[in-house]
């Protein structure tokens, strides 16, 4: 089996084939950072940093050890997932804004650490080998956004899930409610990181070459407009908002040297006409429901509701 | 030595605590990191710098030219990119805040290109002035003294005239104050003019000071400055100016005492240390959780 997708993808454009990477591996980004901002409310401006730890996390296993991919991806994820998990323990602490810039310095100095350590090469980036899979990459990319598109779906409308949006909605009510804020706030925080991690490793392997000054403030905050244009919280949402924000550079490429002036242009615009994001309250599966008549039509609908 | 650091560190410091002001003041009023705001102190030294090299001024006037421009500048963006959304969630008026900030540099590395560009040796003339061990240049004493009096003016529209009361009040409940008859709006516009001008300042400064001005200097002194904010508190004005000294005081000293690859992270890490400390920055006022 592992020929015939070898094939299939080198019968591929290369250039198509990694438009359709790097919107796979954005959509796992962005449902990592959903988990932690949609679904938990918690603002993160470092969510590259934390790509960061898994690329270079998984580029280091393939180099010093033998260790089958699919493993390799896991390990990448479960570290990052500590890391995170270690980070969100003192500093899920603060509030609001106080958290944000504490996600921020927190990215600034992880990329100033690998800038200096000797075993990520310092400033020159590393190298990385080809994976230890049959599976080409770009087909490991897209089991992995897909198996992230189902998890993050399940786990929306799970208990876990129900508890996240409460401390969402209202901390106190949550609390009152007898769940537990800080071990939610840091289970979801892991996750989200766990999904930059296996994100991270994905991306440092399609590439081949990863530099600590890739993943900057500036990545993170392409992550972070991932999910607000598409939709906070909306799993669609941030599947679509990766795939426009990631394809976008390419579409409009033709404008060369004006392309990133109309992408923040484009950026200011959907916000002030559509500030909740594209899909910003849309609900898929109540949609679908109420198609096939399963559930009732809504009469009115609140235009609040998408907050 | 020291003092000769300390002055180093003092002078880095005011322009960080420049900027800070900026970020804080807008925060204070609409609770909206204006993340375009690096990109404005950026804007500001570009004007300097036109105004140096092609109508030949010296760096008062510059600095004055660059002001009022940032000032046009920074009330527009208000007006087109965050005036719509602020009925809207934060976070939109904050991806809002990241466009602009991503125009202004591409409209900037376009119009410049990307190389840093430098200011002409006879923007102003430095002299080194011995004082004990210390040397300090004639530049550094223009930083620290035309912050301290920007600051001083500053703290004089805050505290004692008609419109620095408004915004004081709009800054502690924005729906009273609205019904207290105050225009919040242009109290709003006055706010960001006020910040515009002072990261404007501290552009031509930092453009003097250390030679160059270019597309991308925008972020990290913008982020430093935000840094810098928040240490001290957000919101807080006397806040913002502490943070911006103790961040430019320690990062110097830092780099003296062989840190110097770790520049970057050395902000960064006092800011998060001192956040765990004290969750609310140094002279930032407790956040009252009500049910």
């Amino acid at each position: 089996m592992g020929a015939s997708l070898q094939n299939l993808v080198a019968g591929m454009d290369p250039y198509f084939l990694q438009i359709i990477v790097n919107i796979g591996i954005a959509i796992i980004l962005a449902l990592g950072l959903n988990i932690i901002t949609g679904l938990t409310g918690q603002l993160s401006l470092g969510h590259a940093a934390f790509m960061s730890i898994g690329a270079f996390v998984g580029a280091l296993l393939t180099i010093k050890t033998g260790l089958p991919f699919s493993l390799n991806l896991i390990l990448a994820g479960s570290i990052t997932a500590l890391v995170g998990a270690m980070i969100g323990y003192p500093i899920l602490r603060l509030t609001g804004d106080y958290l944000a810039i504490c996600t921020l310095g927190f990215a600034e100095i992880v990329k100033v650490v690998f800038l200096n350590l000797d075993i990520t090469n310092k400033a020159l980036g590393l190298s990385v080998p080809p994976a230890h899979s049959s599976i080409p990459m770009p087909i490991m990319v897209w089991i992995c956004a897909i198996l992230a598109i189902v998890a993050v779906t399940f786990l929306q409308n799970s208990r876990f899930g129900r508890a996240l949006k409460a401390i969402r909605g209202d901390e106190i009510a949550a609390e009152s409610m007898g769940i537990n804020l800080a071990r939610y706030k840091i289970s979801s925080f892991a996750l989200g990181t766990f999904f930059a991690g296996i994100g991270g490793a994905l991306y440092a392997h399609f590439l081949g070459y990863i530099n600590p000054s890739d993943f900057s403030f500036l990545k993170s905050v392409d992550i972070l407009s991932m999910i607000v244009l598409g939709g906070l919280g909306s799993v669609p949402g941030a599947v679509i908002g990766a795939s426009v924000l990631a394809a976008a550079p390419e579409f409009l490429r033709f404008m060369s040297q004006y392309r990133m002036l109309v992408y923040g242009a484009l950026l200011v615009f959907l916000m002030v006409f559509r500030p909740n994001g594209l899909l910003g309250g849309v609900n898929f599966v109540d949609l679908v429901l109420r198609k096939l008549g399963k559930k009732p039509q809504l009469a009115v609908r609140n235009g609040k509701k998408g907050e | 030595m020291l003092l000769q650091q300390l002055i180093n560190g003092v002078a880095l410091g005011s322009v960080y605590a420049l900027i800070a002001l900026g970020y804080t003041m807008v925060y204070g009023i609409i609770t909206l990191i204006n993340f375009a705001h690096g990109e404005i102190f950026m804007v500001g030294a570009f004007v300097g710098l036109l105004a140096v090299s092609k109508y030949n001024v010296n760096v008062f006037v510059a600095m004055a030219v660059a002001m009022v421009a940032s000032m046009i500048i920074g009330v527009v963006i208000e007006l087109i990119a965050y005036r719509p959304l602020r009925k809207s969630s934060r976070l939109s008026a904050l991806i809002s805040a990241i466009g602009v900030s991503i125009f202004l540099s591409s409209l900037a590395l376009m119009v410049f290109g990307a190389d840093a560009k430098a200011f002409p040796s006879t923007a102003f003339p430095v002299r080194q002035i011995k004082i004990g061990e210390a040397e300090i240049s004639s530049l550094q004493l223009l930083i620290i003294g035309i912050s301290a009096l920007l600051m001083l003016g500053l703290e004089f529209i805050v505290k004692k005239t008609k419109i620095g009361k408004a915004m004081r009040a709009t800054s502690e409940d924005y729906n009273t104050a609205a019904l207290m008859g105050i225009n919040v709006n242009r109290v709003i516009s006055f706010t960001f003019a006020l910040g515009s001008a002072l990261a404007a300042a501290g552009g031509v400064l930092v453009g003097v000071l250390f030679n160059a001005v270019s597309f991308n200097m925008g972020l990290m002194a913008g982020l430093k400055a935000f840094a810098a904010a928040v240490l001290g508190g957000i919101g807080s004005i006397p806040g913002a100016m502490l943070g911006g000294l103790m961040l430019g005081i320690t990062e110097v000293l830092g780099v003296a005492a062989g840190f110097s690859s770790y520049r970057d992270a050395i902000a960064f890490a006092i800011l998060v240390l001192v956040l765990l400390v004290k969750p609310t920055g140094l002279l930032g006022r407790k956040i009252q959780k009500k049910v």
